[in-house]
């Protein structure tokens, strides 16, 4: 059972795909472009279609997704973290 | 694999384009004459008005697009006859005789020294002869490639990126091979993927008035940003979604195109596009206004992907939603035509959710009403780009 996806394996980010998700799951995730599987521990709750770092992120550090740079961080982000507007800000606008 | 090749039937205009839908509209050139229309419209069975809150004392490029909007609309190979009513002659009749160049009944009526009630009566005996007119026409069989699809989507979220936006970019693909006239536009929701898009165009040239749409819309962002752009982009919807930043919403948006259409040409709002192929329409992103200026181009389907669920039809263009997101399939299921949940989990392939999503285009295209249509929703909604006089 999937429970969060990947555009591609150098992307910073995954996406959860099922709802009900909390602190210390721990989920199996689909990489889409390499077919591969990857398992990684949540470390707070993550709402359905929420993103979890799939990489350790320093502050004012590239987030990566669809292989593109999609913002910078505003904070540290660990892996397994909720990856949302409250650490992650446009560089446009 | 679905058979692109089989025919489709629908109405064949005098002018040689094809509708899927049969409509006798009455349409008001300005705000004032909203209620005559709606009362014609109520009078006459088989006929729609489509109300709207513009058409005085507008200038410039800004009257241009309306004018481009309301004879893009009568012209719509949607549309079987049309009666325009204004307050007065002289917009009506440029109206009238920009739909009349389609070939089909059209027929202008001014409410100026006759009064709502005469005007009523006059224009109601036309739109009479035009339902008789209309109700007599027969679907013949078409070939798929002269269906014109649109795409723009709402509400999205991060299963929009992932499942109901590349489903449409593999019906896209398909269709495009086909040799079909296609359209996409959201000129601000491009931003972060602008490069991606441009390098998608067909030659330089292209690609020049591209970048130029482009920079023009992030031109009137930055004169009236606000530090978050108040919500609006991404919107509440998006951010509740898990979409965190334009950028990403852009990535995810791009999708759309599949990925072996080429951008053949670009349209500022409400142009028609002169050849087949993919086309980039300058636009907003607020969905009720896209989707009329994609019915006032000539696009007789639209194809409507959404992750949250938002709920937008059209009275003239039946749009047909898609949805990956569970939850929103769940708790709106009324609302979703093409359910593609099993992207997320697997348990089918990008290629087999195009296919889907293509049948219901060809379901829809003989005369299947879509979610949508069948709960009501009519968002006419006309694009300005300034204030009026």
């Amino acid at each position: 059972m999937i429970q969060f996806i990947v555009h591609d394996e150098d992307d910073s980010v995954g996406v959860v795909t099922v709802e009900g998700l909390k602190a210390n799951d721990t989920l199996t995730g689909w990489i889409m472009d390499q077919d591969v599987l990857i398992d990684i521990k949540i470390n707070q709750d993550i709402p359905i279609g929420h993103k979890l770092a799939i990489k350790d992120l320093n502050e004012d550090d590239t987030v990566i997704k669809y292989g593109v740079d999609i913002g910078r961080t505003v904070s540290k982000i660990a892996v397994g973290d909720h990856l949302h507007v409250h650490n992650v800000k446009t560089k446009r606008w | 694999m679905i058979n692109l090749d089989q025919k489709i039937y629908g109405y064949r205009r005098d002018n040689n384009r094809v509708g899927i839908r049969n409509y006798v509209v009455i349409l008001p050139v300005d705000d004032i004459s909203n209620a005559a229309c709606e009362a014609v419209s109520n009078n006459i069975k088989g006929t729609i008005a489509l109300p709207h809150p513009y058409g005085r004392l507008q200038f410039g490029e800004d009257l241009d697009l309306h004018f481009r909007t309301m004879i893009g609309t009568g012209a719509n190979p949607n549309v079987a006859a049309v009666v325009v009513i204004g307050i007065e002659p002289g917009w009506t009749q440029k109206i009238v005789d920009g739909i009349a160049a389609t070939g089909k009944p059209v027929q202008g009526f001014s409410i100026e020294k006759k009064g709502d009630i005469q005007t009523i009566a006059d224009a109601s005996k036309a739109a009479y002869d035009m339902v008789h007119y209309a109700s007599g026409l027969q679907r013949e069989p078409c070939d798929i490639s002269e269906i014109w699809v649109s795409t723009k989507c709402g509400e999205s979220d991060t299963t929009s990126g992932f499942g109901s936006n590349p489903t449409v970019g593999n019906a896209f693909d398909k269709l495009y091979e086909k040799e079909s006239t296609l359209l996409f536009g959201e000129t601000s929701e491009i931003t972060g993927g602008e490069h991606l898009v441009k390098a998608r165009c067909a030659n330089d040239a292209v690609a020049d008035q591209f970048m130029f749409m482009f920079n023009r819309y992030q031109d009137m962002i930055e004169r009236f940003k606000t530090d978050d752009l108040s919500d609006s982009q991404p919107t509440k919807g998006n951010i509740e979604g898990g979409l965190t930043t334009i950028e990403e919403k852009a990535l995810g948006n791009i999708q759309k195109i599949g990925k072996k259409c080429v951008v053949d040409g670009v349209l500022d709002k409400a142009e028609m596009p002169t050849s087949k192929g993919l086309w980039f329409m300058d636009s907003s992103s607020a969905a009720a206004e896209m989707v009329t200026l994609c019915a006032a181009s000539g696009y007789v389907a639209h194809l409507f992907p959404t992750g949250q669920g938002n709920i937008i039809g059209n009275p003239i263009l039946p749009v047909i939603k898609i949805c990956a997101n569970p939850r929103t399939v769940r708790t709106m299921s009324e609302h979703v035509d093409v359910d593609v949940t099993a992207l997320l989990k697997r348990d089918i392939n990008m290629d087999q959710a195009g296919d889907m999503l293509l049948e219901s285009l060809i379901h829809t295209s003989n005369g299947r009403m879509t979610a949508a249509e069948i709960l009501g929703h009519q968002e006419f909604v006309l694009t300005r780009l300034y204030e009026s006089a």
